[in-house]
């Protein structure tokens, strides 16, 4: 059992979890909470597999791919956090009526 | 910064957005200005394209692997001109369509950035600039999708929003592992790669992204809710044009890429074949019009990837014509036909296709318009619509898959069906109660759809100059 | 003469330009309408009168641009294009001053001359198609300019038998789609060429060539009312009498026959045709068809729906005589097709009359109305006669000329066919004749006793009956449609 394959298990796992939490989970929340796993997943994959053997240091475009992959993340999850938030409202609203 | 006309397609929208955000009084008057611009700049690029075949930029002088180029090709070209022409009689219906003042405001800065968005998908040949350029559009496309503010729309978006990370995602990482695959990112790497195992499976997981993101059955769930609750100038553009960035990469990675196998041709074709039926079926049901042609994309949807799994592994060569065809007809009839939806629920006061004819208001412009994208939707001669049809049934009898062709028939024949249900409302007029005016509800805001419409049966005569020059600058690489 | 390479085109566009104007005009100007109609029915009689005279002087006319790689838009204007061609624009000048007159004071004028303008653009386009993919693109387009005329009046029921005609057109022009792609695929050309095109393809693959000809024909045979694709005729009678009249006796019918001469003269070959074993079978569905049609019309009492039976059975003489591989049967087939859509044209306008002014649609209520309505019941009586084939009217010059094919190709039983079809349109259209002539109103007493209903109405059925007279009277005169269908059964034979 090399590292390498612990944690490339390890980052199908997470991934999976994520992605089975994002299709099956109820609460809005969970399922963003389910999302941003999934992507934690994927991009743990992607820098496992950036590593190289010392002394070469690890290829730096998979890390550049996995920083972008994090600042849409971001921004998506903002949105949907902000989606989630004025449907609370809304849905408040609607109940007092 | 360069001033040729690629660059300007990509920057005009971006800096109009801005300021469209940073001025929302103006917003209305920078935003269809913005578009036209971006026009003329995709016209200056079609008479390049023209002359030369395709052209080559690359920003700040540097090359790719490592720098970001852009190409434009025929195909690139078409639907940058789709785009663009679709988007500025768009932004004339908006400018009518739009009620109240936040609509307005936010309108603007959001389509541009989508604007911008597309126009990088369609001149992107790095498949992670692509990546990025598919990520601006889906939160613009959400904006956009949320606009309305109701509640319907806003768990709409929210889905929209969950289905887009999944496959920006799953896209993400396929773009990863082909890059630890052959170390590059382009699409001339990608011609360039052997095939093999493990970068098969890196682009099928590319592709279900990309799957997800166009809302090919089974993975059409969002887009029926998010298109039919959004307000009309937005359902137009995201049924018009924000499914088609991604089909339009699809197309490009299926024909750069290691050819895929036969039985993943098949599982395409089939895919769309359910996409066709399951579609017809829930159109048949609707009972809101918007509810309507909403599932009438996740038909045309289906129908695409038909044409393009039309002849097997080997015909993919000439089948992405026909799928590029039945692309460039549906933006464009479609948008037309949310048009004309939006014009007929403002005049009538509600969209329930049941009670269309107890109304006594008639707003005939606006249906004749809806009438004619059906026929380019349903696929009728002389539209662009019947051409895109015609080259799917074509290909697929040449090459002897009956089934494409007996599964494209069953779909236009249900399309009849789930259209004539809108079409008989307009004709009816026993149920009535008031006196029925004639000539009613004409507004300029009908021009828009009605040139729209217009545009998308009269194409199907040109159909031989569109095929010729789509085909310019193919395959990738061909000229410098 | 000038030459105008462009006549064909402009034939087409005369009508397909004035339907914008005509839908954008409003309901009141109804005299800028009737101008506008007839001013361009007038226009397409005297541009297919100067076509017609070119063509006999032997220009030939050729118009095409290419739509897809290979697949062109084609327009030409051979002996039978004309043929098709001067029927229709005749009659549409007869149907407009008729329609004008019947809808008066009724409501969506402007939406139903638009599409009328629209059905006649399709129909000269039809006429005019120069190869199969062209003749498609008119068909489906006759299809959905008929719909609205059918279901004009708007009421549930219009809605219903709207829809039933949608389906059985649509359908039968989604199997000529099929066909057209099969004949594109199969012999790599869709033209309309005398002799046909799939004489290889006949050899080499002679069961394509055969499922071809069935697809082909029966897509076909659904407007050309082959039993069993025939029902939607006698549903879509709810339409209005102008409707019936030019649609299901000229345009629509005619168009599914035209079809079916199309394909076997110039797609397969007559010749073709034969060798691959089709043609007895359509000549035998033919015959079917006509026994049947005219049964079921014995039985009617609603006077269009009789009147639409009867087009079922006429209709198939086309097609029997195209079927008979014989140039004489041919003919009969050709000259019918002009006959039948003069004789039935008058007797849908005379039907639509008694309607109007006597509010009579039932046989059963005829009586007396001989007395009630003398000019159009002459020329019903006039109409009714021809068809049955009473010498020397214009319906016993065809029916000659087929059994005379029929012995010619071997088929003796066509002769009985003829003779039976005769002695069934007799039984029921001569208690029709009894009832108006020779009964009296009665207890019904029809108010006013003889209403007046205006020249447009009363004229044209009145003159379409004379045709009837001079098409069988002068057969044989030059210039006569006989003449010309001798002319052109020459040309498509000649391979």
């Amino acid at each position: 059992m090399t590292p390498e394959l612990i944690y490339g298990l390890t980052g199908i796992a997470v991934f999976g979890a994520g992605l089975a939490g994002s299709l099956g989970a109820q609460d809005r929340l969970r399922r963003v909470l389910a999302l941003k796993l999934a992507s934690v997943g994927a991009c743990f994959l992607l820098i496992v597999a950036a590593w190289r053997e010392p002394p070469a240091a690890p290829d730096p475009v998979p890390h550049a791919l996995v920083i972008t992959g994090i600042v849409v993340m971001v921004s998506a999850t903002a949105v949907a956090l902000a989606l989630i938030r004025r449907l609370h409202t809304l849905e408040a609203e609607d109940d007092a009526d | 910064m360069q001033t040729d006309p690629m660059t300007l397609t990509l920057f005009v929208p971006l800096f109009g957005a801005i300021a469209a955000f940073v001025l929302p009084r103006a917003a209305s008057v920078i935003g269809p200005f913005s578009v036209l611009a971006t026009g003329a700049a995709v016209a200056l690029l079609a008479r390049e394209v023209l002359a030369a075949g395709a052209v080559t930029v690359s920003l700040g002088g540097w090359a790719p692997p490592l720098g970001i180029a852009l190409r434009a090709d025929g195909l690139s070209v078409a639907m940058l001109a789709m785009t663009a022409a679709v988007g500025l009689l768009v932004s004339l219906g908006a400018l009518d369509a739009l009620r109240d003042a936040r609509q307005r405001q936010y309108f603007w800065p959001l389509w541009l950035l989508l604007l911008t968005g597309m126009n990088g998908v369609y001149l992107g040949t790095d498949i992670f600039n692509l990546y990025v350029m598919i990520e601006v559009i889906a939160l613009a496309a959400v904006g956009l999708t949320v606009l309305s503010g109701t509640t319907a729309a806003l768990r709409a978006g929210l889905e929209y929003m969950y289905a887009s990370i999944l496959g920006a995602l799953l896209f993400l990482t396929g773009v990863g592992f082909v890059y630890l695959q052959i170390g590059r990112l382009d699409f001339a790497g990608l011609i360039a790669a052997e095939p093999s195992g493990a970068l098969s499976a890196a682009l099928a997981l590319m592709l279900v992204g990309l799957l997800l993101k166009t809302a090919l059955f089974p993975l059409h769930f969002w887009l029926p809710a998010a298109h039919a609750n959004a307000t009309a100038p937005a359902s137009a553009l995201l049924s018009g044009l924000v499914v088609k960035a991604a089909l339009y990469i699809f197309l490009r990675l299926a024909t750069y890429m290691p050819p895929p196998d036969e039985m993943l041709v098949t599982l395409i074709g089939t895919l769309g074949a359910g996409a066709v039926i399951w579609g017809g079926i829930q159109a048949l049901r609707a009972e809101r019009l918007k509810m309507l042609v909403a599932w009438s994309t996740v038909v045309q949807i289906g129908l695409i990837f038909i044409a393009f799994a039309r002849a097997g592994q080997i015909g993919l060569a000439e089948s992405w014509k026909a799928a590029a065809v039945l692309i460039l007809a549906h933006g464009i009839a479609k948008a037309a036909m949310f048009l004309a939806a939006g014009r007929i629920k403002d005049e009538v006061g509600h969209d329930v296709i049941r009670d269309l004819d107890r109304s006594a208001i008639r707003p005939t412009l606006a249906q004749f318009t809806f009438a004619l994208a059906a026929i380019s939707l349903i696929g009728l001669p002389p539209s662009l619509g019947f051409i895109g049809k015609w080259s799917l049934m074509e290909g697929a009898l040449a090459a002897g898959y009956w089934h494409w062709v007996a599964v494209t028939m069953v779909g236009t024949l249900m399309s009849v069906a789930y259209f004539s249900r809108v079409l008989a409302a307009f004709l009816r007029f026993d149920r009535v109660r008031a006196p029925v005016g004639e000539h009613q509800g004409w507004a300029l805001a009908d021009a828009a759809p009605l040139t729209l419409a217009l545009s998308a049966i009269t194409l199907g005569l040109m159909a031989a100059p569109i095929l010729s020059f789509i085909e310019l600058g193919y395959p990738f690489g061909a000229t410098p | 003469m000038i030459d105008a390479p462009l006549l064909p085109l402009f034939i087409l566009l005369t009508s397909l330009l004035a339907a914008p104007v005509l839908f954008a005009l409003p309901e009141r100007a109804a005299s800028l309408r009737t101008g506008i109609n007839l001013g361009m029915a007038m226009l397409k009689v005297g541009l297919v009168a100067w076509l017609s005279l070119k063509v006999s002087e032997g220009v030939v006319y050729d118009l095409r641009f290419a739509m897809l790689p290979g697949l062109e838009f084609k327009l030409q204007a051979d002996p039978l294009a004309i043929l098709f061609v001067a029927l229709s624009a005749v009659l549409w000048l007869i149907t407009t001053v008729y329609s004008v007159g019947y809808l008066e004071r009724g409501p969506h004028r402007a939406r139903f001359f638009g599409f009328f303008t629209l059905c006649v653009a399709a129909t000269v386009g039809i006429a005019m198609a120069g190869n199969l993919f062209t003749f498609l693109i008119f068909y489906e387009l006759l299809t959905l300019a008929t719909y609205p005329l059918v279901i004009h009046r708007g009421t549930a029921e219009a809605l219903r038998a709207g829809r039933i005609y949608l389906i059985y057109t649509l359908a039968g022009g989604l199997v000529l789609l099929l066909g057209t792609l099969g004949l594109w695929v199969l012999a790599g050309t869709t033209d309309f060429v005398p002799g046909g095109v799939l004489d290889e393809v006949a050899e080499s693959r002679p069961l394509a060539a055969m499922l071809l000809f069935a697809v082909l024909v029966g897509a076909l045979g659904v407007k050309a009312t082959l039993v069993p694709f025939h029902a939607w005729l006698p549903i879509a009678m709810v339409a209005p009498a102008p409707v019936s009249a030019l649609l299901h006796a000229v345009a629509v019918v005619k168009a599914g026959a035209f079809g079916i001469m199309r394909v076997v003269y110039e797609v397969f070959g007559i010749e073709t045709a034969q060798a691959l074993g089709m043609t007895m079978p359509l000549a035998v569905l033919a015959g079917v068809t006509i026994i049947y049609g005219s049964i079921r019309a014995i039985t009617q009492d609603d006077i269009k729906k009789r009147l639409a039976f009867s087009t079922v059975s006429q209709v198939s003489y086309i097609t029997l005589g195209v079927a008979l591989a014989s140039p004489i049967a041919a003919v009969g087939a050709l000259a019918h097709l002009i006959h039948q859509g003069l004789m039935k044209i008058t007797m849908f306008m005379a039907a639509g009359n008694l309607a109007e002014g006597l509010g009579v649609k039932k046989v059963s209520r005829m009586d007396g109305v001989g007395r009630a309505m003398p000019g159009t019941m002459l020329a019903f009586s006039l109409a009714a006669l021809a068809m049955i084939g009473l010498p020397p009217l214009a319906g016993f010059v065809s029916k000659w000329y087929l059994a005379q094919g029929g012995l010619d190709a071997g088929a003796g039983w066509v002769i009985a066919l003829l003779l039976g079809s005769s002695l069934l349109n007799a039984i029921y259209f001569l208690p029709m004749l009894h009832r108006a002539w020779f009964r009296d109103a009665g207890a019904a007493a029809f108010a006013p006793a003889r209403p007046r209903i205006g020249w447009m109405l009363a004229a044209p059925p009145v003159t379409t009956a004379v045709l009837v007279l001079v098409a069988g009277g002068f057969a044989n005169a030059p210039f006569s449609p006989l003449e010309w269908t001798r002319f052109i059964v020459a040309i498509e034979y000649r391979e």
